[in-house]
């Protein structure tokens, strides 16, 4: 493993049922760099950021995290990496009991052991860096689809991890809620500095938001590389999907 | 293909694969129910080394108490009551051939605290817990809320099931005492307006039939019940697939296992009950 990869998928392979998902799929992203993983519904793009915090497990292959093999971890284990690695779900999975400011208390109360009036202020701040002040009080039911991923994007970087992963942050998105998520994704790796994945089929914002971009298809990764070596691939799988997104 | 082109006479290998392949919707279907069983069982485990595990979740346990038990208040007396109406009015019409109708408290007594309090309230009630449970935390399930407790560092066993499973646990020998109470007081104003006979000898005969074995019997089996209930609404939930239309049909899958559960258990607990 190259030293800076923080994170290694290394020869893996996932079925559901008789459905082949990945066959032999290897991938490295290194760390403080925003990786994005683009390719067609149903590849299984959000089934390897799963595979990392060990929501999902792979049939065969390793999935290491800093040097530690996810797949072995017992519960504490897990634990530990969820707490260094967040997660913003593709429908936001906000706890539709609970409110805005207890959705984002909620990791903190988890992880660390801080007074009421902390986690306020902690929930205070990440609503601001979200251009949401103010709405700790609504409930999930009252948001619209963009403010709800923002919230969830507050709610996941609330421990300040080390590492995001995005599931389709824009998808069923207006443009203007895209672009400020868009926004929102390279304003996040800034302030924190921290790595990010990203999985979309949104090309716009794979373009705006990524440093590098790795195409799934075919049950393995086809083709990475910057955004400049992509859009000058000549891949065919990788100038198919971006010649549909031109037609 | 001409007659003479046919296959030879079938081998009784063949035969055999035939038969088995006739045999394999069966056996995939009790393949998956053992599954389903061991998930069940696997899921009642967790969850009750969850619930004896500090840091005890009194908030989430006392929410679900409410939701699950005292919103379940109507129907649980309301089914008692007509349930104690009924066995008044029968049990003394047939008490009445043989002229042995002040009896009656009696037999209403024993019939509900042992049998019909903890079965028809498992059953009414646990049709409503149940397939609240399983919507709910299906819901959770489609919408990754369950995927979030995870991704978030917690643990949905503990965080959604323990709670739920000691709340019924809790909840059900509460309602069924409350069964108890009011489908007596309910027959006693069947067999007095009926029956003439006044209040003081049907609950006296009562009282002096009534054990505490017969009140704890039926204490014991609404506990297990609630269990059984809340353990396979949890289950159900959480391996819901299928979007909203999988949180359908988990749900109503829910009312008739939990209710098969209770019946099947309500056997063998009595059994396990009238040795003592």
């Amino acid at each position: 493993m190259p030293s800076d990869a923080l994170i290694r998928f290394g020869g893996l392979w996932k079925s559901f049922g008789p459905k082949k998902i990945y066959e032999d799929l290897s991938l490295e992203v290194r760390k403080g760099e925003t990786l994005t993983i683009i390719g067609g519904s149903g590849t299984g793009k959000s089934v390897l950021l799963k595979c990392l915090i060990g929501l999902l497990y792979p049939d065969r292959g390793e999935v290491s995290f800093d040097g530690v093999e996810v797949t072995s971890l017992d519960e504490h284990g897990l634990r530990e990496v969820r707490k260094r690695v967040a997660m913003v779900f593709q429908g936001a999975a906000l706890f539709d009991s609970l409110s805005v400011a207890e959705n984002i208390a909620y990791p903190l109360r988890e992880h660390l052991k801080l007074t009421h009036d902390e986690v306020a202020e902690r929930v205070r701040q990440k609503l601001a860096l979200v251009n949401l002040p103010g709405a700790e009080h609504l409930r999930p039911s009252d948001l619209s689809g963009g403010m709800r991923k923002r919230v969830g994007l507050a709610r996941a970087i609330a421990i300040e991890p080390e590492v995001i992963l995005y599931d389709e942050p824009t998808t069923g998105l207006d443009p203007i809620s895209t672009r400020i998520i868009d926004e929102l994704i390279v304003s996040t790796k800034q302030r924190l500095g921290c790595t990010q994945i990203v999985v979309t089929h949104d090309m716009d914002s794979a373009f705006r938001v990524s440093d590098r971009i790795a195409m799934l298809a075919n049950r393995h990764i086809v083709a990475q590389g910057t955004v400049a070596d992509m859009k000058a691939s000549t891949n065919p799988e990788v100038r198919a999907f971006f010649d549909a997104r031109l037609t | 293909m001409s007659s003479q082109e046919e296959p030879p006479p079938t081998e009784i290998s063949d035969l055999v694969q035939q038969e088995l392949a006739s045999l394999l919707p069966w056996t995939q279907r009790v393949k998956e129910a053992v599954e389903a069983f061991g998930v069940v069982m696997m899921m009642f485990f967790r969850a009750a080394r969850r619930a004896v595990t500090p840091p005890f979740a009194f908030a989430d346990t006392a929410n679900q108490i409410e939701i699950l038990g005292l919103r379940s208040l109507p129907i649980a007396t309301l089914t008692a009551v007509f349930a104690g109406l009924v066995l008044s009015l029968q049990f003394a019409f047939f008490l009445a051939r043989f002229g042995v109708q002040h009896t009656v408290g009696k037999v209403v007594v024993l019939t509900l605290f042992r049998e019909l309090g903890p079965v028809l309230t498992a059953l009414t009630v646990g049709a409503r817990i149940g397939s609240g449970i399983t919507a709910e935390l299906g819901s959770m399930r489609v919408t990754e809320q369950i995927d979030a407790i995870s991704a978030l560092g917690a643990d949905p066993i503990k965080k959604l099931v323990s709670p739920r499973l000691v709340a019924c646990a809790i909840v059900m020998p509460a309602l069924t005492t409350l069964a108890d109470v009011f489908g007596l007081a309910a027959g006693s104003l069947v067999v007095r307006t009926q029956y003439d006979i006044p209040f003081e000898q049907y609950f006296r005969s009562a009282v002096q039939t009534a054990t505490l074995m017969d009140f704890g019997s039926g204490i014991g089996k609404s506990a297990v019940f609630g269990v059984i209930i809340a353990i396979v609404g949890c289950s159900r939930g959480f391996t819901v697939t299928g979007g909203t239309e999988g949180v359908g049909r988990a749900t109503t899958e829910t009312v008739a296992i939990a209710s098969v559960a209770v019946l099947l258990s309500d056997f063998f607990l009595t059994k396990l009950f009238l040795a003592f």
